[in-house]
């Protein structure tokens, strides 16, 4: 089984895996790290969201030959050590989450989109197909609109 | 209102019950526990009224069970100034940690950030107190949260003064401290010993009155809001139990089909990383040591499936039977005109993001189970009969649920995974993938509706609703948790209809009966159950009706309204909507109305229908009177969640049967709304005529789902009658 060496959330980790298995599934099983969630495992969903050198991915349909030697974020690793990522202060502030299972991927996703695009219009934050079942739209819309401000 | 008046109101609603009074009283423990008990006068036992007939309240219903068993309530506070309470209802995203915490921290005088609420083990003793479910937690928690937070203040206050030498009058409390008029103050933390002590409280042990509540009834955000945006929040798969290995199932390709075969075991047990591969009842479970493994190995399995018991039906057959189960409409008179009504809607899948799942340890004679439960008793019951080991060698633990919308009163992956560690003699955590979930897992039953006014000239004579729905499964009911089987509760589906749907407009004689349609699929309660159809699609006619008699729907609604209250939320929903403003053409309004759960709520939603393929509902008003709302930012959340329901079961999402299987797979395809069918407005108002408070987490479902209905009917000039629309 090949070894690959990866930076997750800042750290060097090396982790024997299979090349097709799937990245969401190397972090979760393999290191435990467990803040993507699975919901579909088919790109669908987006609960996994996470970012690949700084882009959003969908860690379930990523194989982890595909990330040999880059940096990986998930939702762990979003906030400056104590200090919340905007668009974390911006949720918190908007009382976003409900079950909160889809917010992890919902976060990350609103993270890469004000990396290009600091000002994301109506039409902009419609595009984001991340699923959240509870319905936190409405909340969503405003705290990405709050974040974008910060 | 004063406590007391409120307290009383809430035994009053309990027709039949004798009267009782709450005392609280301590349990032996090295820190402060309080628990609260019921004193009854003579039987101990509720009788209520016979359910049977229709508005049959089911938390006035379980109020007294749920007071009752308060005695096993555990609220303590610690040396290190935490307030902890055992929450014994579940949270699974509708807030209710937040706003049960609340009422603590009021009581008490703690701050909201000093309370901890950890799910309670399942413990039957508890009886409806762990039935989390036809929102009732708010209401059932109300009295015995407050009291036993109240008590542990009195306590508090009294080791206090007797450790300062002071009089307990003199003393205040506030922020987790007491405090002294000499300006001495001491937490909460340093009292826990002393105040276990405490044989009788020197200060009132009543909660204050709720003219004095400075936390309660304020928009409070979540106390867990941090863990659940930093991905720290533990769900059921993300629990660390040393050794449980990743499951999952080979299911059939219909509902309810059987393995015949497993054809290449043996070859697949020798793939990479696959621990077993074992059959049972519902498929052939494949473990290993990672999801990735599971499923590669599940993929190569080659199995036999015989047919399920469905396997010849598909949509236009189910249509078809439900049509034939309904009873016949009256014929009209002579002098008598109709306005009818025919509706048919789709099964729905919950569709949580997180699928069922569930981690199982089960021993040779005791087992554990980790799993997001509603009724964490029958999670218990349930796995125990079927791994052959008695109620209490079980312990359930509930976690933190993503999602439910009714699916986790059911513990059908708590249920595999133990049979599955049974088997393999080891720990496992079981996945449902997203497709088993969508085709295997439980939905709304798909329902038929026929409703029939009939008309003397304008006047409403009589409403008819003849209704038939595929059988709800009520082999394990979530009321079978209940205690006291004194209490009169739904046994089935149909008896469930008639407790809860009632018609809340003066239409003349009324009439309404539920067929279920025996059929093998797995059916649930879903949010709000029959409302969700059955009530939005009488708000449709309702729409229809006032067409007929060239009537404006709204203006209708406030004129046929069965009652004040509700007039005045129809009339607050008008001026606060801005109904009747006007819109681009293609663009309407439209209303719908339900009283339930002790509330009453009106939503008004304005569609973009210019193209009827892509409809958008552009902008919904909620207004409510649910009475006295403990959080009006938990309440709010709820209504915004409902208005999705109702863009989503009205407009986008649902299942379709073909040959005895669900076509759907995935969220690819199950087309449950996005951010681009949200509304990019959204308004919430409450009102309070003065009613105890109501509950929220369904209330707004019907409402929405007619609202965008009869929005969509009028931006359209169709009529529809087939949900959802976009099928
Ligand atoms: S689990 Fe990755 S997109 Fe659904
Ligand atoms: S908060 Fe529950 S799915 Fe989004």
């Amino acid at each position: 089984m090949p070894t690959y060496k990866l930076f997750v959330n800042g750290e060097h980790v090396s982790v024997d895996a299979p090349a097709d298995m799937p990245l969401l599934w190397v972090l979760r099983d393999l290191l435990g790290i467990t803040g993507p969630k699975y919901g579909c495992g088919i790109g669908a969903c987006r609960a996994c969201t996470s970012h690949l050198n700084g882009k959003e991915i969908q860690p379930c349909v990523v194989p982890i030959a595909d990330c040999a030697n880059k940096h990986i974020t998930t939702i762990e690793g979003l906030a400056d050590g104590e200090t919340l990522h905007p668009v974390q202060q911006a949720w918190l502030e908007e009382d976003v989450p409900q079950c909160g299972f889809c917010q992890p991927g919902q976060i990350m996703a609103t993270a890469a989109l004000l990396k290009t695009n600091k000002n994301p219009s109506d039409a902009d934050i419609d595009a984001i197909a991340n699923v959240c079942r509870c319905g936190t739209y409405c909340r969503i819309r405003k705290a990405i609109k709050k974040a974008a401000q910060a | 209102m004063t406590e007391r008046a409120t307290a009383d109101k809430h035994t009053d609603t309990n027709a039949g019950t004798t009267r009782r009074r709450f005392v609280t009283f301590l349990i032996a423990a090295p820190t402060l526990t309080v628990a609260g008990r019921w004193l009854g006068e003579g039987t101990a036992r509720a009788q209520i009224a016979n359910v049977s007939t229709p508005e049959v309240d089911l938390a006035a219903a379980l109020q007294p069970e749920v007071d009752a068993v308060s005695p096993l309530m555990r609220l303590r506070v610690t040396e290190d100034n935490r307030v902890v309470f055992e929450a014994p209802r579940a949270e699974v995203g509708q807030g209710i940690s937040t706003a049960v915490a609340m009422l603590i921290a009021e009581d008490i005088d703690a701050r909201l950030v000093d309370v901890d609420m950890p799910h309670s083990n399942a413990r039957p003793e508890l009886g409806a107190a762990q039935l989390t479910g036809a929102s009732t937690t708010m209401r059932n928690m109300w009295g015995p949260a407050r009291r036993l937070a109240a008590d542990a203040r009195a306590r508090l206050v009294t080791a206090a003064a007797e450790r300062w030498g002071l009089n307990a009058d003199s003393l205040t409390t506030r922020d987790t401290h007491v405090f002294a008029p000499d300006g001495r103050s001491t937490s909460y933390g340093s009292l826990a010993v002393d105040a276990s002590k405490v044989a009788v409280p020197a200060v009132s042990p009543l909660p204050k009155p709720v003219s004095e509540h400075t936390l309660v009834g304020t928009p409070t955000p979540r106390i867990d809001g941090k863990e659940l945006i930093t991905g720290r929040a533990t769900y059921t798969l993300d629990v660390d139990v040393p050794g449980a290995l990743p499951t999952v199932v080979a299911r059939p390709p219909t509902i309810g089909g059987t393995v015949t075969a497993i054809d290449n075991a043996a070859q697949v047990r020798a793939m990479p990383g696959v621990v077993a591969v074992v059959e049972i009842p519902t498929g052939v479970a494949v473990v290993a040591t990672t999801f990735h493994h599971a499923q590669q190995a599940r993929a190569a399995l080659s199995v036999s499936w015989g047919p399920g018991p469905i396997a010849d039906l598909s949509d236009a057959d189910i249509r078809g039977r439900l049509q034939n189960a309904t009873d016949p409409l009256l014929a009209p008179s002579l002098l008598q005109s109709t306005v009818d009504g025919e509706f048919d809607f789709a099964f729905v899948n919950h569709g949580p993001v997180e699928t069922n799942c569930a981690i199982a340890d089960v021993r040779a004679d005791s087992a554990e189970v980790w799993v997001a439960s509603k009724i964490p008793p029958i999670a218990q019951t349930v796995v125990a009969t079927g791994i052959g080991l008695p109620q209490n060698a079980v312990t359930v633990h509930p976690i933190r649920g993503g999602g439910s919308f009714g699916r986790k009163l059911y513990p059908d992956a708590a249920l595999e995974a133990a049979r599955i560690s049974q088997r393999i003699g080891d720990p496992v955590k079981l996945l449902w993938t997203r497709d088993d979930d969508v085709k295997h897992g439980r939905m709304r039953p798909a329902s038929h509706h026929k409703m029939r006014f009939l008309l003397t000239g304008d006047i409403v004579d009589s409403f008819e609703n003849r209704s038939a729905a595929v059988q709800l499964d009520m082999d394990v009911t979530p009321f079978s948790v209940v205690i006291d089987t004194s209490i009169e509760l739904p046994t089935s589906g149909a008896s469930f209809y008639h407790a809860t749907q009632a018609t809340p407009y003066k239409f003349g004689t009324t009439t309404k009966t539920l067929n279920e349609v025996q059929l093998d699929v797995p059916t649930a309660f879903w949010r709000s159950v029959y409302s969700g159809h059955n009530r939005a699609a009488e708000e449709i006619m309702v729409d229809r009706l006032a067409s007929r008699l060239r009537k404006d729907p709204m203006r209708f609604r406030i004129d046929m309204a069965s009652n004040a209250d509700a007039v005045e939320v129809l009339r607050q929903l008008k001026s606060r909507g801005n109904w009747g403003r006007s819109l681009p053409s293609g663009w309407a309004q439209g209303v719908g109305f339900h009283t339930e759960y002790n509330a009453h709520i009106g939503c008004l939603a304005e569609i973009d229908a210019t193209n009827p393929d892509a409809p958008r509902v552009m902008r919904t008003v909620i207004v409510v009177d649910m009475g006295l709302v403990v959080n009006p930012a938990g309440a709010e959340a709820q209504f915004q969640g409902s208005v999705i329901d109702g863009i989503a079961t009205i407009l986008l999402a649902g299942n379709h049967i073909t040959n005895g299987a669900v076509v759907e797979s995935s969220y690819a395809d199950f087309t449950w709304a996005k951010q681009a069918s949200s509304p990019l407005e959204f308004e919430a108002h409450f009102l309070n005529t003065g009613r105890e408070t109501g509950g929220a987490g369904e209330l707004a479902v019907p409402a929405a789902a007619a609202a965008v209905a009869n929005a969509y009917a009028r931006a359209t000039g169709t009529f529809p009658s087939q949900f959802p629309i976009n099928f």
